[in-house]
């Protein structure tokens, strides 16, 4: 029997993909401009397709009649692992930018840690998610650099982007209860230890852009399943269609 | 007794959706074919059972469900009913794989295929951009226009020389 930690954990990192996911789609066709609303339309994919690797592994792990489908539209805000930050509303193009920098960073060298992993599906999920990543933080990371040291407006933007986002931050380096059960069993990434790779690839690019980290207090919860109100708008559109017409197919 | 060669040439003629001009052998996709006393079980009645294993090109390529059942139907016109498709992710799937008659196609369909070394796509080299040649005049005096374009595997460029626009397939 697997351990109940052992789901929660894949599930956390599952929500975590697919909710970005959901946010990021939700720019397809409002785009700045053509070009950048495909690029965040591909990365919306790439996240989605990792989320359901990892939905497929839990629902495998779970067994009986368990689903990806029912796993990302059955279950409501409070079964849901995902850190606060993928959650927040997308606001201007600025907040979307530095919301996937801050995030990719954290999963570059979170799935270069998992890939160690002794959940060895886990290990290859990471491994072949991975390479795209390293495609989003190139790309998300320019970008903050581009705004933050670009006009005066761009700058503006970028500061009060990284003023709403980073009280969430905090959160993707405690290590959750399911986490600290599955660190020593050599399955969960101790992401104590991601921290410090995170903070120097984020201060470099904050460098560049003129940026600078805030001493906040830090709101965390979102992996034991206590989240913004956000959440709920979000799983309310995302999950309409199965919770009108259950197990639906088309 | 199902030849393994067979089934790859068969194979050879499903192509990729997105990129029709590859099929999935030249994409690299197709791992492994295993039949014979390699193969799975048969069925009862003594016939073959074929095990095909592929790997996805990126985890959200929408195309992959319907290179599934592309595959499915041609063995089936072929009259290979019990065929089994593994999906393995490690290794995972790198341009590497696509063969060099796949990079010529993809030359002549007007996308440049992929160079042979991974040269921006690490946190350390940022900001650096690849020197791809255009497909139409093969000028190297190109500019990305953006990093992801119509599908996932292609980025978008353009020519300063002939002043066409053009995909390149990204090495991954």
């Amino acid at each position: 029997m697997p351990l109940p930690a052992h789901i929660d954990y894949i599930l956390h990192l599952a929500d975590n993909a697919l909710i970005l996911g959901h946010r990021n789609s939700e720019w397809t066709g409002h785009g700045p401009i053509l070009e950048q609303d495909i690029a965040l339309s591909n990365i919306a994919l790439d996240l989605i397709g990792q989320a359901r690797y990892l939905y497929q592994h839990a629902a495998g792990m779970m067994g009986g009649d368990t689903t990806e489908d029912r796993l990302a539209y059955g279950r409501d805000a409070w079964d849901f692992r995902n850190c606060l930050l993928v959650e927040h509303q997308n606001g201007d193009w600025g907040v979307t930018i530095l919301r996937q920098f801050l995030f990719s960073a954290w999963q570059f060298y979170f799935y270069k840690q998992l890939q160690r992993s002794r959940d060895r599906e886990l290990a290859a999920i990471a491994e072949k998610s991975s390479k795209e990543v390293s495609y989003h933080l190139r790309w998300s990371g320019e970008w903050v650099i581009r705004l933050g040291d670009g006009t005066a407006e761009s700058f503006s933007r970028m500061k009060n982007a990284v003023d709403q986002l980073w009280k969430f931050t905090g959160e993707l380096f405690v290590p959750a209860s399911f986490e600290r059960l599955l660190i020593p069993e050599g399955i969960a990434v101790d992401v104590e230890a991601v921290r410090p790779l995170w903070e120097e690839k984020v201060g470099e690019v904050f460098a560049d852009a003129g940026l600078e980290k805030p001493a906040v207090w830090m709101q965390s919860g979102g992996k034991e399943g206590r989240h913004t109100e956000q959440l709920g708008y979000l799983l309310a559109e995302m999950q309409f269609l199965q919770r009108a017409y259950p197990n639906c197919e088309w | 007794m199902v030849k393994v060669d067979t089934i790859w040439s068969l194979l050879d003629e499903v192509c990729d959706p997105e990129v029709p001009v590859l099929s999935v052998v030249d994409l690299g996709i197709v791992r492994e074919v295993r039949a014979g006393d390699d193969g799975p079980a048969g069925r009862p009645d003594g016939g073959e059972a074929i095990e095909i294993v592929i790997t996805p090109t990126y985890s959200g390529c929408p195309a992959m469900d319907l290179i599934r059942s592309t595959i499915r139907m041609k063995l089936l016109e072929h009259g290979y009913s019990d065929v089994k498709l593994t999906t393995v992710l490690s290794p995972p799937w790198t341009t590497d794989w696509m063969s060099e008659r796949g990079k010529e196609k993809l030359m002549q369909y007007g996308i440049a295929p992929p160079l042979p070394l991974q040269q921006v796509c690490h946190p350390a080299w940022f900001r650096r951009e690849e020197a791809i040649a255009c497909p139409y005049c093969h000028s190297y005096h190109t500019t990305l226009i953006s990093e992801f374009g119509s599908t996932a595997c292609k980025s978008l460029y353009r020519c300063e020389d002939c002043k066409e626009p053009f995909d390149y397939f990204k090495c991954h």
